[in-house]
Order: structure tokens, then C-alpha cells, then sequence
């Protein structure tokens, strides 16, 4: 029961910050609750399949099929996040401005929430399908209780979605005009994030080969796999020992959100504004 | 950053590349065998892993930063990065309380 409890509330904490980092995001847009259940429903019906398929799905391309699954669907994350955000920047200003009116949240409506939508069903996927093998791996076997099993996954949700349900609110408590400018930056690392753990499966599936040595390592500080670690690794892409690949993979990834969020979000130049250093 | 894993993509794909022959362990009643797995430090390496559970385990370790699920009655390889001197304990994630442990690398 216990280790069901530690497995699926891990799990829970990935997607559920992941969740409550969009619908902080989308605060004040019409109908999205229905796209980010979409995702949830989508991610979870996906999870069953992946589970299903384990076995197909690792013996494809030549063993690797996991890794290269696993980064296609995280990088696919990391391509959503970066639109929302760049459409965000194009329209931001007059969304902050009239962030609670009603025919923006009309013109928002289905653009970059199909994107958020397809953000957390991929995140539920990714760590639902874990929670299904386990489960059903345990339940198989019939040895331990079924009862407990349930007790143990329904507990570890519950503190999952608690833990979720207080970053969403503390979201919340951010001031309407700036709340759009910390959940960028937010959406921003996630992606980073993503972007770097793409990269090391990539390399755990031996298809990038180089930089593959750890640079740094701050395990004796933070341990990634502790519950604090594991916060910062979904929110902020925190790995206790990144290797080149991985660092290079997060900075390029802020890199190009920041210039692309610049690029469109640029107002029309009435006034001379100095240029960006480079 | 589709541009730049692209490149990187073609700089760097080849065939997943063979680091020397895997070492073979074998799980079997949620038990790792060998479960001290020797490497040499420094060089990567690789594990090949077969499952002869019915269920499906998680190959998971935080100091080898790994995690590869392998199904039931199956096989998968475990890649190993280059590692310094030292123990590296791993587990399967779905059966903790048998399924431990280490890699060493020397």
C-alpha cells in the first residue's frame, strides 16, 4: 500500500504542477476547464494504451522505442508550450489589460488552449502510463490486496492533487497584472525542462551520443529523486547532475522562447526604443 | 529549439551505439542477478536487462539517471554513461522492496 501510495503521488505531483501551471495561465478564459479535462481524459485513456504496448513499444526502433517515445511527446510538449506563450506575448498586452473581458476570452477561446489541452495530456500520459504498470504489474500478481492497492493510489492522488491545488492557488494570489508575466516565465522553465529531459533520453536511447558526462552535481544539496527535488524538476527542469547536452538543450530553449516572445510581442515601434544587446 | 535538436540530431545520430558487449542481468521474482554489476569507471557501458516477470519493472536510478521500463517476459538495454569511481545503486521501481542493486564502477 505504501509503495503504492509514494509511486502514484510522485506521478500525481508531475502532471498535477503541470495542470495548475495552465489553468493558472488561462485564469479568466472562457471554457477551460473543458480543454484541460480534455487533456486529463485524453492523458489518462493514452496511459492505458502506452501500459498496453510497453512491450511493442520498447522492442521498436531497435530497443529504443521507449526513449525515442518519451522525447517525441516531451519535445511535442516543449513546441506547445512555445506557441502559447508566443501567441500569449502577440496578445498580451490587451489580454492583461482586459484580462476579464468577455469577448477576449471569446478570441482566445480554441487557439492555444488545444495547445495547453494536448500540454496536459501529454504530461498525464507520460506519468499516468507508469502508475498503470505498477498498478496492474501489482494487481497481476494478486499477492498483495487489492484494497490496499486502491487505498494506497487513491491516497498518494489525493496528495498529489492537494500539493497541485496549493501551487494553482498560490498562483492565484498573484495580482491579475502580473500574473501573466510569472506564468510565462513559468511555462518558460517548463519547457526548458522538458526540453533538457528530452535530451537525455535521446541519450539514454543512445541516439545523441555526445556530452553525455555529467557537468556538475549538486546531489549532496538537493537529491532530485527527494519529494523537494522532484517539485523543482517538473516546475524548473531541475536535475542534480546535467550533462552539456542537457544544459545546452535548457538554455537554448529559453533562448528561443525569449526571442520569439520578443519578436512578435513587439508593439508597433512608435517610439525609438534602444536596441537589445545581443 | 526544434532547430537546434535537429542539428544535434544530425550531428550526433547514429545507430545507437555499441558501448562494448552489454552486461546481462536477469530479474526473476522481482530480484536482480547479478545484482552487483561491475563496469569500468570512465567509459560508458551498457546493461541488458531481461525481464522474466510476468510484470513489468522500472529500471530506475536517480544516480545513474536512469529510467527504462522493461515489459514482462521481455528485454531492454540499460545505457550507462561514462561514470566516475564509485557505487551506483539502482532499483526496480515496481517491486522496491526486492528488487535492489548496485552498479560499481572502478
Amino acid at each position: 500500500m505504501l509503495s503504492a501510495l509514494v509511486i502514484v503521488f510522485r506521478e500525481a505531483i508531475e502532471a498535477g504542477l503541470i495542470i495548475g501551471i495552465v489553468l493558472a495561465a488561462t485564469q479568466g478564459v472562457a471554457r477551460r476547464a473543458w480543454y484541460v479535462a480534455l487533456g486529463v481524459f485524453g492523458g489518462v485513456l493514452g496511459a492505458c494504451l502506452v501500459a498496453a504496448f510497453a512491450g511493442e513499444l520498447a522492442s521498436a526502433f531497435q530497443d529504443s522505442g521507449q526513449e525515442l517515445f518519451n522525447a517525441t511527446i516531451l519535445l511535442l510538449a516543449v513546441a506547445m508550450l512555445t506557441w502559447h506563450n508566443v501567441w500569449m506575448a502577440s496578445h498580451g498586452r490587451q489580454m492583461a489589460r482586459e484580462l476579464k473581458a468577455a469577448g477576449l476570452e471569446v478570441a482566445m477561446g480554441s487557439r492555444t488552449l488545444m495547445a495547453l489541452s494536448i500540454v496536459v495530456g501529454v504530461a498525464v500520459l507520460r506519468e499516468g502510463s507508469e502508475v498503470v504498470l505498477f498498478l496492474y504489474g501489482i494487481a497481476a500478481q494478486g499477492g498483495t490486496s487489492g484494497a490496499g492497492l486502491a487505498l494506497g493510489g487513491a491516497l498518494g492522488l489525493g496528495a498529489g492533487a492537494v500539493v497541485s491545488a496549493l501551487m494553482y492557488f498560490g498562483l492565484l494570489a498573484i495580482p491579475a497584472h502580473r500574473l501573466f508575466a510569472v506564468t510565462s516565465g513559468l511555462i518558460t522553465l517548463l519547457a526548458a525542462g522538458m526540453a533538457a529531459q528530452a535530451v537525455l533520453f535521446l541519450q539514454n536511447g543512445g541516439y545523441i551520443t555526445v556530452f553525455f558526462d555529467s557537468v556538475w552535481n549538486t546531489s549532496w544539496l538537493l537529491a532530485e529523486d527527494s519529494i523537494p527535488g522532484k517539485l523543482l524538476h517538473t516546475l524548473i527542469g531541475y536535475t542534480d547532475a546535467p550533462n552539456l547536452a542537457q544544459i545546452l538543450a535548457y538554455l537554448a530553449t529559453i533562448a528561443m522562447m525569449w526571442t520569439l516572445m520578443r519578436l512578435v510581442g513587439r508593439p508597433a515601434p512608435k517610439v525609438p526604443r534602444p536596441a537589445p544587446a545581443e | 529549439m526544434k532547430k537546434f535538436i535537429a542539428l544535434s540530431l544530425l550531428l550526433a545520430v547514429s545507430a545507437p551505439a555499441l558501448a562494448d558487449i552489454p552486461v546481462v542481468v536477469t530479474l526473476k521474482d522481482h530480484k536482480f542477478s547479478p545484482s552487483t554489476i561491475r563496469v569500468k569507471a570512465n567509459q560508458p557501458s551498457m546493461i541488458k536487462l531481461i525481464n522474466k516477470d510476468a510484470s513489468a519493472e522500472e529500471f530506475d536510478s536517480p544516480a545513474l539517471k536512469v529510467e527504462k521500463v522493461v515489459a514482462g517476459n521481455s528485454s531492454g538495454n540499460v545505457r550507462i554513461r561514462a561514470l566516475p569511481p564509485g557505487k551506483y545503486p539502482f532499483m526496480g521501481e515496481f517491486h522496491a522492496a526486492t528488487a535492489q542493486g548496485v552498479v560499481i564502477a572502478e
